[in-house]
């Protein structure tokens, strides 16, 4: 009866292996299966791409009487003869199938459409150079303008003409300030002591101790109070806008406000670039008082000083111009960190990776950036003579 | 076959807290059935799907799926009893940093020994059920609403699993697209043999796939009715019931 079989694989030592057999009669082929079809087993043989005789007008019909059991693995296996079949130019007849696997090989289509790829360029080393130096300008020009963009909210809020909310600004202060006290307080306590031991250690040698209350009273007015505050923002606070506006941005939030005629600058930015501007000069008054008692309490416990004595070396130490310095900076870190962290947050993609790659960002942008603004102002000082 | 149950609620209370949701559940889902789990918007539709697909604990109650007593037994249980649901959520819930074909393929790597290409096979199957086997190396970002739904429809299918759970497919989407999903879950149903419990207020699909069901009542709090959507149109007599099916305004209830 048959005058060619093609044997599928029978090498599996189970005799209820998924097994095929193609029976051809003249122009009519019988596709034969036995055993135990599940996907799960990984025994799924592929039909093989020439596994059918070209013949155009020819017909394939099945027997599947010697199935055990079956699920999505034999559609697959079926999916693959029919593909094969449509390129061979032979029809399948479905009615010999069972009902259950016509209706799912029939939603299969024979011929499938080419996957869409993700496109990912090739760039030459120095085009991508080029093109990170262009974007990054772009950058600057875009941070610019939202600054732009938000103090003329600033200003309209002042005049009274804005939509800015009070509510909105409280929220955001009361989470940039009160709430961020006691680990500004833990981390410039700690800096303040570490200070003093540092010079305490080198100073005792000339009979310097007390010039320790100086080192430390100088060094938290001019740089640490300010850096260190700063460096907690932009992990505390920039972190969180970037993340909540990122969100916002993957739920159509920022679409819904400017559609509305609601300007995120004004919305959005305003109060948390405000409310940094606001609490960080407080956060700094209260670090450098933080970080002095973190050196006195050293000083006290390891030095022969008295508590009057480190009080007045400590007063008499920096004059108000360093305050004030410190003071700006602080103020300028703020409005830093909030800009660049919400338009970190602005610019990010709609997926949960992306916001989790807009926190990263906005922290470690805030950090760098932070670091690098004080050592312009350590030009500046120098050049000033501050 | 046909009268067996797969899965059975007894007197069910579902809370948040002290906040009860609905109480006094009791359902049975025949197998091979297409169980509808209906009523008004807030009635608590989502959170007994949410009660059957092992996410919240009912307050009272037992739960059972085939012969098991779903809540008794350990977590490691509860999980093996999961591979056996299918679960499309409401917006699809898509895992966002993967492809479409990575989302089919992540439960294949979790739970089988299978080899790569072998699961490259089965995901293209899955997909290629739904149509959509074109959007396999995707991005969820990059693709529509509708197609967002029938790649967590392949998803849900990735284990093979027999009863399937849908919140709200056809939400969302335009009436042919809503249509063919029909048609593909009445086709699922029957090629894989699977149970499916769906919760939806589209009337027009409910009438055309569902033949059993549950009905809701925000108000009281407690199932007001039970049986197929096209049987509850026709001969239920309750004035809620009846308005739902009918689309009509219940002027003393708000709107339904």
């Amino acid at each position: 009866m048959t005058d060619n079989t093609d044997t599928g694989p029978r090498s599996h030592a189970q005799d209820n292996a998924p097994q095929w057999r193609l029976e051809n009669e003249q122009n009519t082929l019988l596709m034969v299966l036995s055993g135990t079809w599940q996907a799960r087993t990984g025994a799924i043989p592929v039909f093989p791409k020439d596994g059918l005789p070209k013949t155009p007008d020819g017909y394939l019909s099945f027997q599947t009487s010697d199935i055990q059991a079956w699920d999505t693995g034999l559609i697959a296996f079926l999916w693959d003869l029919k593909r094969v079949a449509h390129n061979a130019g032979i029809s399948l007849d479905m009615q010999t199938l069972p009902g259950p696997m016509r209706q799912l090989l029939e939603l299969l289509p024979e011929a499938p459409d080419e996957p869409v790829h993700h496109k990912q360029p090739h760039t030459p080393l120095l085009e991508a150079v080029g093109g990170h130096a262009i974007a990054s300008m772009t950058e600057v020009g875009v941070v610019s303008e939202l600054a732009a963009l938000t103090a003329k909210g600033a200003v309209q809020t002042i005049l009274g003409r804005s939509r800015m909310r009070l509510s909105d600004l409280l929220a955001n202060t009361s989470d940039a300030g009160p709430y961020a006290l006691l680990i500004v307080g833990i981390v410039n306590f700690l800096i303040g002591a570490i200070l003093a031991f540092v010079g305490a250690v080198e100073l005792q040698k000339f009979a310097a101790g007390v010039y320790v209350a100086s080192l430390v009273g100088i060094a938290m007015v001019r740089e640490m109070a300010a850096v260190m505050t700063a460096i907690i923002m932009a992990g505390r606070t920039g972190g969180a806008y970037a993340a909540r506006i990122s969100t916002m941005q993957g739920n159509e939030e920022i679409d819904a406000l400017n559609v509305f005629g609601i300007q995120p600058s004004t919305y959005l930015i305003l109060p948390a670039v405000l409310s940094l501007i606001i609490t960080m000069p407080f956060l700094y008054l209260y670090g450098c008082l933080i970080g002095m008692l973190g050196g006195f309490v050293v000083s006290i416990s390891m030095l022969d000083i008295t508590a009057a004595g480190y009080f007045h070396q400590t007063v008499t130490s920096f004059g108000i111009g360093q305050f004030i310095f410190g003071f700006v900076k602080s103020i300028v870190f703020g409005a830093f960190i909030g800009l660049t962290s919400c338009r970190i947050g602005l610019k990010a993609g709609r997926s949960a990776a992306d916001v989790g790659i807009a926190a990263t960002r906005a922290v470690v942008v805030g950090i760098v950036g932070v670091i690098a603004i004080d050592a312009i102002f350590a030009v500046i000082a120098d050049v000033l003579g501050i | 076959m046909p009268d067996q149950t797969v899965l059975s609620l007894r007197d069910v209370t579902l809370s948040f807290g002290p906040k009860i949701i609905q109480k006094n559940i009791s359902l049975d889902v025949r197998k091979g059935s297409i169980f509808a789990v209906m009523g008004g918007s807030g009635c608590g539709k989502s959170t007994l799907l949410k009660s059957m697909i092992g996410l919240l604990r009912p307050s009272v109650g037992e739960y059972h799926v085939g012969n098991e007593n779903y809540w008794a037994g350990t977590d490691a249980h509860r999980t093996d009893l999961n591979h056996r649901f299918g679960v499309l959520f409401q917006s699809g819930a898509l895992w966002s940093s993967m492809t479409i074909g990575e989302n089919i393929a992540l439960p294949l790597q979790m739970f089988t020994d299978l080899k790569p290409p072998v699961i490259r096979r089965l995901v293209e199957l899955k997909l290629g059920f739904v149509g959509m086997l074109q959007a396999i190396d995707l991005y969820p970002s990059e693709i529509s609403g509708g197609m967002r739904k029938r790649a967590g429809l392949a998803r849900a299918l990735a284990l093979d699993p027999d009863i399937l759970f849908f919140d709200e497919p056809s939400a969302g989407l335009d009436p042919i697209t809503s249509a063919r999903l029909d048609d593909l879950i009445l086709n699922l149903r029957d090629g894989l043999g699977a149970t499916i419990v769906i919760v939806s207020h589209e009337l027009s699909s409910l009438f055309h796939i569902a033949d059993d069901g549950i009905f809701l009542d925000a108000k009281t709090k407690i199932p007001i009715a039970h049986g197929s959507p096209r049987d509850l149109r026709d001969t239920c007599t309750d004035p809620q019931v009846h308005a739902f099916m009918h689309r009509e305004r219940d002027d003393e209830e708000g709107n339904t």
